[in-house]
Parts: C-alpha cells; structure tokens; sequence
C-alpha cells in the first residue's frame, strides 16, 4: 500500500489567500466612512482607510495549477473587473 | 395574446424579498404571474410537480431583496448560480425578444449575469458595469424622483410620456452605476447612442442633481438601463411599490389615478400581448 501512495504521491492541499481591493480611483465611502469614525475616536495622524476584502480557499492540487483555477474562480465570481483589482497568494 | 394567457416567472432564492408586490402587480393586470424558486427551473431537489422550464413564461422578473445575503457582491452568487445552470436559456429567452425586468436586486443580478448593459451580445462572460456601494455609504430608503430619458427602445417604458417624472422609491445600499473609469464618458455616449439608458435620479424641476435627489453618486445619475433591443430593463428604485396611488408619499395631496409604478408593468403588458 505504501508503495502504491509514494509511487502516486500524496494528495496535496493548497491554501491560497485572494485579495480583492478596489482599484485607485474608484471610490470607497466604507473606508472614508471608517476614517471619519476613526478620527472621532480621538485617533490622529490618519492618512487613509482602505476596505479589502480576503478569502481563504482550501483546494486539492499542486500549487502551479491550484493558482490557475483561483484566477478562474476570481474573473467568474470572487472579483468584478470593473472596480477591483486582484492578488492570489499560495500559502 | 390576452392578459390571462401570460405566464410572468417571478424568480427567487433565499434572501428575495419582494417577491410579493411583484407578483400582485402582474397579478392585478390580469396576467398569470408565478413565484418561482431558481431550483425549480435547474431542477435541483424538487419534485418532477414543482420542476419547471423558463421557456414557458413570457416574462421574467427578478424582484428586489438581498439574495444570498448579498455576499461577495450585491446579486453576485444569484448570478453565479443562474449563469452556471441557466445560461442557455436565458440567452434564448432574450434572444427571443421576451422581456426581463430586474428591480434593486434584480438589476444587481442583471449586471452581474452580463445581461445588462450588454454592449456586445445578449450575455457577457464578465460584467460590463458594477452596482457600487452609494456615496454616503448607507441604505438609502425614500422616494426618489425619475426622468424617463429613453426615447422609444425600451419595452417597459412606452406607456410612460418623454421626460416625464415619475416617483419612485429607493432602498439599497449598493447602487452606484459604474463602468470601467478609463472609459466611462465613452460608454455612457455609446449607451445613449443605442438609447439604453432609461431613468435618471432629478431634482423635482428635472435636474440631474446631486446629493439627495441622486440617492448614490450614479454615473451621470443613472437609475435603470436596458439592452440594445430595450427587452432587457434594469432599475434600482421599486416600481412595484407605487402600483398604487395610496402608496405614494403625498397621495393625500394628489390627485386621484394610479401610482407612477403602474405604467412599467402595463408598457411590458402591451409589448407582450401586441406581439403573440
């Protein structure tokens, strides 16, 4: 059994971690609205804040083509082009 | 075709909320309106009873609510799901020339499916345009005042007189019209070339104001669209709500007659039954 494991190689899992962040020039009135609040806490020296939002996906696969299918899965759900930017990083 | 013969698909899942208006709308027209669950057309755990099949409706809503919890993106997994089981005969139902009306949610949905703007073929493999968080940030609940600025192309506007204003009230929190920013100025040209842009937020003189007449920050104040063959129609306010005269804010101070909503459902009536 042993044998037949090492020769096929363990099933491997992937965690990537997808960023998606508005891209610059679009507006984000959740982040000004949080910097304001922020200020009104007392907090000073605030120069921006930015909302980002970061999925953690657990996925079979080799790390070459679990990246692959992430970039899929951003164009078709997880991002729109219009106003977001994307990043995949493979943990 | 009569009223009673038309067949209105009222499309939901979890988290549709205004199912309900929109189906006593078509229903007080006189039409066979349906709330039908998206699983009942995928056929995915239903019985063979409750399956049903989207070519047998002439019209197809999309009604207003928070599907799916409005998560990764306001009508994003709605759409997923749609275009993932449903694309096909979506596009054919479209392509058939039968209308698609999707209110709040529902043109979130639109949107995100691809069906609208759609500038190039009936549907998009990625969204043209974006429904946005709103300027202030907030839910944005009152009535909000539409000009009709389309000049014949759409189907769910033809009873309504050029740039008259309708009241019609909003409640969303995600309905900034976006395009690319690169090329916005030259998208809105094309869609007013095509004449696919439909309403538009005004002052009560009729002005493209800002801030609170426009309830979002809206590119060029935009508040619904449609297709290049205006059988496609997408808003966020909710015609359905003003089906009625007593429904209106002011309905006290105005004059007798049917709420502004009314003539939406009845323009998509005249299309449907002038044309079978």
């Amino acid at each position: 059994m042993r044998f037949i494991f090492s020769q096929y190689g363990e099933p491997e899992m992937v965690v990537a971690e997808v960023r998606v962040e508005l891209k610059k020039g679009v507006a984000d009135p959740e982040g000004k609205n949080t910097l304001k609040a922020l200020e009104l806490l007392g907090f000073e020296g605030l120069k921006d804040v930015k909302t980002i939002k970061v999925f953690e996906i657990h996925l079979d696969g080799q790390s070459g083509e679990a990246e692959k299918r992430v970039d899929e899965m951003c164009r078709r759900l997880l991002a729109n082009p219009v106003i977001h930017n994307y990043s995949i990083r493979i943990k | 075709m009569k009223a009673s013969h038309v067949k209105v698909c009222v499309l939901r899942i979890e988290g549709t909320n205004c199912e309900e208006e929109s189906y006593l709308a078509f229903k007080r027209l006189g039409t066979k309106p349906e709330k039908v669950h998206l699983k009942q057309l995928t056929g995915t755990d239903v019985t063979p009873e409750e399956k049903r099949s989207l070519a047998d409706y002439q019209i197809l809503v999309l009604p207003g609510g928070f599907s799916a919890g409005d998560y990764v993106r306001a009508g994003a997994i709605f759409a997923a799901r749609m275009k993932s089981r449903l694309a096909k005969d979506l596009v054919e139902f479209v392509r058939a020339g039968k209308p698609v009306l999707g209110i709040c949610n529902g043109f979130q949905i639109l949107v995100e499916t691809g069906l609208l703007p759609a500038m190039s073929g009936e549907m998009t493999e990625i969204p043209e345009a974006v429904l946005g968080t709103n300027d202030s940030a907030r839910f944005e609940c009152r009535p909000t005042l539409l000009r009709k600025v389309n000049r014949g192309s759409c189907v769910f506007t033809s009873r309504i007189p050029p740039e008259k204003i309708s009241l019609i009230p909003s409640a969303h929190a995600e309905g900034k019209l976006m395009f690319p920013l690169d090329r916005s100025k030259q998208i809105v040209k094309e869609l007013e070339d095509n004449d696919q842009i439909v309403f538009k937020y005004v002052d009560p003189e009729g002005n493209l104001s800002g801030y609170p007449w426009c309830p979002n920050g809206s590119t060029d104040n935009i508040a619904g669209i449609c297709n290049r063959e205006g059988n496609v129609f997408g808003l966020m306010p909710h015609p359905e709500r003003v089906f009625f005269r007593f429904t209106h804010p002011d309905w006290t101070r105005s004059p007798d007659g049917p709420g502004d909503g009314r003539a939406v459902f009845e323009s998509v009536l005249d299309y449907v039954t002038r044309k079978e």
